[in-house]
């Protein structure tokens, strides 16, 4: 099944098996990596985009149910060299352990700080309920998360 | 094409008719982790999630029928979480139990059309769909049928839904402020409830309405315990705001408990479940009996 659809700004079409996430798309036919495949049930959130600005778990997203959508992955937010506010942040925090949920964060944090540019604690642990890191270093991302915020992300 | 993405609602339904096998999927949260995992094997499939007819909310005043009239909430099945966390869940305890579905991203996706299709008995929002005598609309090409919650859920994961149909909306009275939902489970986001209860007190039509999710191959509507906060509020007036006793909430909680069906598994033992729902249910009776 061919699918169209638009990944960090360019129109990109794949051939798409029937029952394909678009998770599996992103990483298997498009190679963009960031976006971690883990726990393939929505409950783990290393795979989170943004489709159409909204947050949601690449493993969740039927590749065509994705059909003409606009598709954000961490590969689009900044280079090595130029980094995104968020991902410099989680650098300076120290907010990276293993790394493996770190783009998930990365994008969830993006989300978070576009619709509440000065958030909570208790408003960051929420907008971060879906992202699980198993190293456990939830101090430091939330230490990243407040030294992100109030830049424009 | 094995996945057809519609726009319209005639065209969903034109699909549906076509494809006897076809499955809906709208936010994905239940049908992608049972493909993702081999549970099930999908055929073909209707992505629902552009249909605008489907997102229909109405909550406020411009549904009231006639001057003075019932407002009546219609809750499109297209509806996500996050859609009614923002514009309104025209039911304070749908609005809660909302709040408590997974994670921003899982709000982002699922559907209350999807919850109510799915029909877990851990659904969410069932247990306050329960509560409100809520009605399930379904349409098929050949029209529309409406079905109480009761006689909607028939089952764990089954219902009197058709291949053929989708969930239109759910819709009720406005059911007034004295209404709450409560789940417990192991942590507080991303969580699966243990047991969970929507309670309902209707003043203006005279009306309790207990129900618990999680406690049973069903909702369990708590028959007794409705009738004994019933005959509570009738004897100290509907609208005299009056904490029940200690005495009272607890045997509010035991009738609770005792119309539960639950069962031990990986989430808790039913022991445990029973003695939530006794706690659950003389918290929300005490919270509520002074709101009406």
């Amino acid at each position: 099944m061919r699918i169209r659809l638009r990944v960090n700004g360019t129109e990109r079409s794949v051939e798409a098996q029937d029952h394909e996430s678009l998770l599996t798309v992103l990483r298997d036919d498009l190679r963009l990596a960031g976006s971690k495949n883990a726990c393939e049930q929505g409950e783990c959130g290393s795979c989170s985009v943004l489709m159409d600005g909204e947050l949601v778990c690449a493993c969740l997203v039927l590749a065509g149910a994705a059909a003409d959508r606009e598709v954000r992955t961490v590969e689009s937010l900044g280079t090595m060299e130029r980094m995104h506010p968020v991902q410099q942040a989680f650098v300076d925090a120290g907010a990276v352990q293993c790394g493996f949920c770190t783009p998930g964060f990365v994008i969830s944090t993006v989300a978070l700080l576009r619709a509440n540019p000065e958030p909570s604690d208790a408003e960051i642990k929420e907008a971060l309920a879906g992202n699980i890191c198993r190293c456990t270093g939830y101090g430091k991302i939330l230490e990243a998360v407040h030294r992100a915020a109030g830049q424009r992300v | 094409m094995p996945v057809q993405v519609v726009r319209h609602l005639d065209e969903a339904l034109d699909a549906l008719a076509a494809m006897p096998r076809a499955e809906p999927i709208a936010g994905g949260t239940d049908l992608m982790v049972e493909i993702n995992f081999g549970r099930r094997r999908v055929s073909d499939v209707v992505a629902i999630d552009r249909v605008d007819e489907l997102k229909e909310l109405r909550t406020g005043r411009e549904f009231r029928v006639g001057a003075g009239g019932d407002t009546r909430i219609r809750v499109g099945g297209g509806v996500t979480y996050t859609q009614l966390l923002t514009d309104g869940a025209g039911s304070v305890a749908l609005w809660e139990a909302s709040r408590t579905v997974g994670s921003p991203q899982i709000r982002n996706a699922g559907t209350i059309g999807g919850n109510l299709a799915t029909s877990s008995p851990a659904g969410d929002t069932l247990p306050v769909f329960a509560a409100l005598d809520a009605t399930v609309v379904l349409r098929s090409r050949e029209g529309e049928r409406r079905v109480k919650f009761g006689e909607f859920m028939t089952g764990p994961k089954r219902n009197v839904r058709r291949r053929d149909e989708l969930v239109l909306a759910a819709e009720w009275d406005d059911a007034g402020p004295a209404q709450t939902f409560i789940k417990v489970g192991t942590r507080n986001a991303m969580v699966i409830a243990v047991a969970s209860l929507a309670f309902v007190i209707d003043a203006a039509r005279r009306r309790v309405g207990i129900a618990l999710g999680s406690c049973g191959p069903t909702i369990i509507r708590a028959a007794d315990a409705e009738r004994f906060a019933q005959g509570w509020l009738e004897e100290r007036g509907w609208d005299r705001p009056r904490r029940p006793t200690e005495a009272e909430r607890g045997e509010l909680g035991r009738l609770v408990a005792a119309a539960a069906r639950p069962i031990d598994d990986v989430r808790g033992t039913a022991a445990y479940r029973r003695h939530v729902l006794a706690v659950i249910a003389a918290r929300a009776f005490d919270r509520l009996a002074v709101m009406t």
